[in-house]
């Protein structure tokens, strides 16, 4: 099993739940993907659980977005691997709100 | 010198506003969750330093907070990583998860949709144990904790009441009032929009719709069981069987915990209105802020009066002194009156334009305790000794 230290940078709001700043460095178990990286996320910050995704299905919650690599990753399947820069540390995994709201 | 604490729950976050007996002069907290919504925050009658907070938010989803000083700091129980197993999984104070298969209700178009949990409306303490606090949640549903907000489970007999055929209202079809019984713990009260009121006799095990002499204007059935749009409930706790009701149009009452209603309308200028409230300690002296009407969701002819009734409805009486009487258009939700029991009670309101009313001696006189908060959502009071 390969292990990556990945950087992930958080919206604000989960970044005051979670008393962290806007980027966080996870050591994430391998094979690196969405839901790898989520999983590490939830183990490391339990209070971030349901947040991001649905506590049972997993499903992305609709109004956030994952960004990478200026790519949209929101739509690729949770264990889709993610691009090299991605899981060598060179560019962050970015969990948005991309909707504005009032 | 005794006081109190008024948790506001607003659009864009909570505040706390704390005063003296006299509840003249104010100190304001907060912003505390700036940005998200804080649906409700209610102390437990058991400590009044334990504070639980329903903060939610459309790209989120539900946060429980819970706080052990009188909401000084603030935890998101089980929300640390665990440094040794203690049996509660981390991370589950927001997981809100149906028993079973909750199958559909009814959908604005009349077609079956799925039971899907959407935000905590309610959060009610119970009477004997800090710990212990039920929810009522979107899509409608009661939970309960017993381990202080860190894991929630569905009481799920109450969707036994005919769920498939529940309608929602215009905000959403939520479990948004929960009275327990200070005199017997197996009885509680819920109101559903726009299902009805119902009512458990065995801890929340079963439950029956308690919906009788209610009546809603096209409705196909007028005796129906369920289909109701309850606005709020609220009951003195030395006669838990007595229960004031604002329902969508009419003010009610009953006198048998819920098995016939009676129609106490009387004099209000109109009968349409979220919150109610009984005095702390006159049980026949009961609160309302009539609204104009369901399709204009402000207060009567740009005043806000609240409305007094000494003789447990029918004749009202409209409390204006210090309260606007010219061009306000504001609304006052569900759960944004409350009231102290100070000697002499202080009767608390918040409005939709983000106003905190206080009047410290039961309606006769009110102040503004703050006028520029967000939306309010909800005010619930803690006499502090």
């Amino acid at each position: 099993m390969t292990t990556a230290v990945i950087r992930v940078m958080l919206p604000y709001h989960l970044q005051n739940l979670a008393h962290v700043g806007p980027e966080i460095s996870l050591e994430v178990e391998g094979p690196i993907t969405p839901g790898t990286i989520l999983d590490a996320i939830e183990t490391h910050y339990p209070m971030l659980c349901g947040t991001i995704r649905d506590h049972v299905t997993k499903k992305r919650r609709p109004f956030l977005r994952y960004f990478g690599c200026e790519k949209d990753l929101s739509h690729d399947p949770p264990d889709s691997p993610l691009p090299a820069a991605i899981v060598t540390g060179a560019e962050p995994f970015i969990i948005w709100g991309a909707l504005a709201g009032g | 010198m005794s006081g109190v604490r008024v948790l506001v729950g607003t659009a864009k976050g909570a505040f706390i506003l704390t005063s003296d007996g006299k509840r003249e002069t104010w100190d304001i907290a907060g912003p505390l969750f700036a940005g998200w919504t804080v649906y409700h925050m209610k102390g437990s009658p058991v400590d009044p330093n334990r504070i639980y907070a329903s903060q939610c938010s459309d790209w989120f989803g539900q946060v429980i907070q819970r706080s052990s000083d009188g909401g000084m700091t603030w935890e998101q129980p089980g929300g640390d990583v665990p440094m040794e197993f203690s049996g509660a999984p981390p991370g589950a104070s927001n997981k809100f998860v149906y028993e079973g298969n909750p199958g559909t209700h009814m959908w604005y178009d009349g077609t079956p949709h799925p039971f899907e949990f959407k935000r905590v409306w309610h959060l009610e303490p119970s009477h004997t144990d800090a710990d212990t606090v039920y929810a009522g949640v979107e899509d409608a549903a009661i939970f309960r904790t017993t381990d202080g907000a860190t894991t929630w489970k569905e009481l799920p007999g109450l969707r036994d009441q005919r769920s498939n055929e529940w309608n929602p209202g215009a905000g959403g079809l939520a479990v948004h009032t929960i009275l327990l019984d200070p005199r017997n713990p197996n009885r509680i009260y819920v109101a559903i929009s726009a299902a009805g009121a119902f009512r458990t006799d065995d801890g929340g095990t079963t439950w029956k719709p308690i919906n009788r002499g209610l009546q809603s204007k096209y409705l196909p059935d007028p005796n129906a069981e369920i289909g109701y749009c309850v606005h709020r409930l609220a009951l003195h706790p030395s006669r838990p069987d007595v229960v004031f009701m604002q329902l969508h149009w009419n003010v009610m009452r009953t006198d048998n915990a819920g098995d016939l209603w009676t129609n106490i309308s009387g004099n209000l200028p109109t009968d349409f209105g979220f919150p109610i409230e009984v005095h702390a300690h006159e049980p026949e002296t009961i609160y309302v802020v009539p609204i104009k009407s369901d399709s204009e969701h402000f207060v009567h002819e740009g005043k806000l009066r609240v409305f007094r009734s000494r003789t447990g409805g029918t004749d009202w009486e409209p409390l204006t002194n210090g309260l606007p009487q010219k061009d306000c258009y504001v609304n006052v939700l569900r759960d944004a009156m409350a009231t102290d029991s100070l000697d002499k009670c202080g009767i608390y309101l918040g409005t939709t334009g983000g106003q905190v009313y206080v009047s410290p001696d039961g309606g006769d006189h009110w102040t503004t305790i703050v006028h520029d908060l967000p939306r309010v959502l909800s005010v619930e009071v803690q006499t502090l000794p």
